[in-house]
């Protein structure tokens, strides 16, 4: 059987492509990972396409029995992958599984949430033209909802030979730290109007904090109240990834993954596309601040992200990974653990 | 002249097109000419539409199509829109099983308005709605138009399951649950149909911009709609707009 057999679920572990877009005027949400970049990556280590479906990890991993050979790769927030109990496992790199390993996540250490994709891709139905889970609507992904012990997720077999994936992996200077304190780069508006000067001047100038309330639906912050010039309800329009909405208590709710298609908050800010994988990688207690930038600056700000993309996918090509070694090195008697990565050079 | 509508960024992946700031009939016909132009454009890079009551949130690839293209875009669409397309659109006939145990508040209703049952259900299916904008849940409309004379506030303590089908009002607004879900609204009756069915190949019934249109059925025949829906025979029945506005008026 090709399948993954969830052995600890870990906290909330859903199926996720990159959403369900095409049917928000009919009130669907969109889901889809949290962190697109992460999302994206994984898949791009192993073969597939960029918007296959994986397991996206919240906090606490779980750990997964493979019942074949496979070919996978991990990204996201560090959960401290270990084959089989013992050997740590590499992230941001394709890995070579076989039948009967047992992959164990521990607990975000920086971060939230962590993605496995394995190659060929899982296969789930799709529904509504996509494999993404809405737990809400209890459609999509494993039976419309995060996954439990003794579930088994098949996954498809690979065009690409595992030869040909083996030795991917995205250089240090590629992959993303996850801060406790971030800032988020925000075009203003639509309703920028609705509020006061001083309203405005503050929700730029605090720092808030990621509340108990965070989730794939959105992020309530706490800190500065943010002051409306009347009222906080318009009239009902739509809502899109990264909206800040700001209801009539004053503090700030991002809207995520899952959030509703409309409401009828005013919405002071929309965070930048390319920002959104910070807030996926936010927990209680992280901090962030808004920074302003208009609508072409963020498209510039876009299209450097997918340039450094594509140039993740020509590394594949050029450069594989072939072993990693711990060493020690002693400098003028001071003891250095040292990683090293040999790199084969292709041309 | 000042334009009578507005565009404006909704973050780098969205525009929002604003054509007032109440909920009419006239305003949200705008909404649904703009989006219809849209689709038959095709434009690349336009993701998919949200029309709500008075404005249309379009979703873009900003690597596809830069901002000003695309707000100019829009601007020739509603300059030229205003009345050579005409949206027709359609009635959706959406038969309700009223009072009883599908309708468990519908004697509440007629109480607080000081009206018989009859006259509740009389006036419940005596005006086609608008469907202004689906939301909320999948496939939960939005609907307008319905006689002040039958308002009703939200419950006190709203439920924690309402079944799907529920027909319910609140305040000055009606409208018909799509899933299972809790709510607050008085229930009046319940449709057979499946506003949101995952296994159809069409999952929502219904597309903002149309109309629907009660109709009273009594048990029996619910059992028999109902039985229809589930063996995926049933149609849902709909009368077509006419040019020229053909049909009853919405006041």
């Amino acid at each position: 059987m090709t399948s993954i057999r969830v052995i600890k679920p870990g906290m909330y572990t859903t199926i996720q492509d990159l959403g369900r877009s095409g049917y928000q005027e009919y009130g669907m949400p969109v889901s889809g990972s949290m962190d697109h970049f992460a999302h994206r990556i994984a898949n791009l280590l192993v073969g597939n396409d960029q918007d296959e479906a994986l397991l996206e990890m919240t906090l606490m991993g779980g750990t997964y029995l493979f019942e074949e050979d496979a070919v996978i790769a991990i990204t996201g927030a560090n959960m401290k992958p270990k084959l089989n109990g013992e050997k740590d496992i590499g992230m941001w790199r394709s890995v070579s599984l076989k039948k009967g390993d047992k992959l164990i996540f521990g607990a975000a250490k920086e971060g939230c949430r962590t993605y496995l994709a394995v190659a060929g891709g899982l296969d789930v139905p799709l529904v509504m033209g996509s494999k993404s889970t809405y737990a809400r609507g209890r459609l999509g992904g494993f039976k419309g909802r995060q996954l439990m012990k003794d579930d088994q997720v098949s996954f498809n077999q690979s065009r690409i030979s595992g030869q040909d994936l083996k030795g991917r992996f995205v250089q240090a200077g590629s992959i993303p730290t996850y801060e406790t304190a971030v800032e988020l780069r925000v075009v203003l508006g639509p309703q920028e109007d609705s509020f006061t000067k001083e309203g405005i001047a503050d929700f730029f100038s605090s720092s808030y904090k990621v509340s108990k309330d965070f989730d794939r639906m959105g992020y309530r912050l706490e800190g500065k109240k943010v002051e409306h010039e009347a009222s906080a309800d318009i009239i009902s329009d739509g809502i899109v990834r990264g909206a800040v909405q700001v209801p009539g208590h004053g503090n700030p709710i991002i809207m995520m993954a899952d959030c509703q298609t409309t409401g009828g908050y005013t919405k002071i800010a929309h965070v930048i596309s390319t920002d959104l994988w910070k807030i996926a990688q936010l927990k209680t207690g992280d901090r962030i601040r808004f920074k302003a930038v208009d609508v072409y600056e963020a498209h510039e700000i876009l299209k450097e992200k997918e340039k450094g993309i594509i140039e993740i996918i020509e590394g594949f090509h050029c450069k594989r990974l072939k072993e990693d070694k711990d060493l020690r090195l002693s400098i003028n008697s001071k003891l250095f653990q040292v990683k090293v990565n040999e790199v084969e050079i292709c041309e | 002249m000042d334009k009578d509508y507005t565009i404006k960024p909704s973050g780098d992946c969205a525009l929002l097109i604003e054509f007032g700031n109440e909920i009419s009939e006239e305003v949200n016909k705008r909404v649904a000419i703009l989006k219809a132009c849209i689709e038959e454009a095709q434009i690349a890079g336009i993701v998919e539409c949200i029309p709500t009551y008075r404005s249309l949130s379009v979703l873009y690839k900003p690597c596809e199509i830069a901002f000003d293209d695309l707000k100019k875009k829009m601007e020739a669409f509603i300059e030229n829109a205003g009345l050579s397309t005409e949206a027709l659109g359609k009635v959706y006939i959406v038969p309700v099983c009223y009072g009883g145990e599908y309708g468990p508040d519908l004697q509440n209703v007629g109480a607080m308005n000081k009206m018989e049952i009859e006259e509740v259900i009389a006036t419940h299916v005596s005006v086609d709605y608008r469907i202004y904008m689906i939301g909320f849940t999948p496939g939960f409309p939005y609907l307008g138009g319905m006689s002040q004379s039958i308002a009703s506030p939200r419950l006190k303590k709203p439920r924690t399951k309402i079944y799907a089908g529920s027909v319910g009002i609140a305040g000055e607004q009606t409208g018909i649950y799509p899933i299972d879900s809790p709510g607050g609204w008085q229930i009046i009756g319940r449709t057979p149909l499946k506003l949101f069915d995952i296994n159809r190949e069409d999952p929502i019934l219904i597309e903002a911009g149309n109309y629907i249109r009660f109709v009273e059925i009594d048990l029996e025949e619910y059992r028999r709609i109902e039985k229809e829906v589930e063996e995926g025979i049933y149609t849902c029945k709909t009368e077509i707009i006419l040019p020229g506005g053909g049909k009853n008026d919405f006041h």
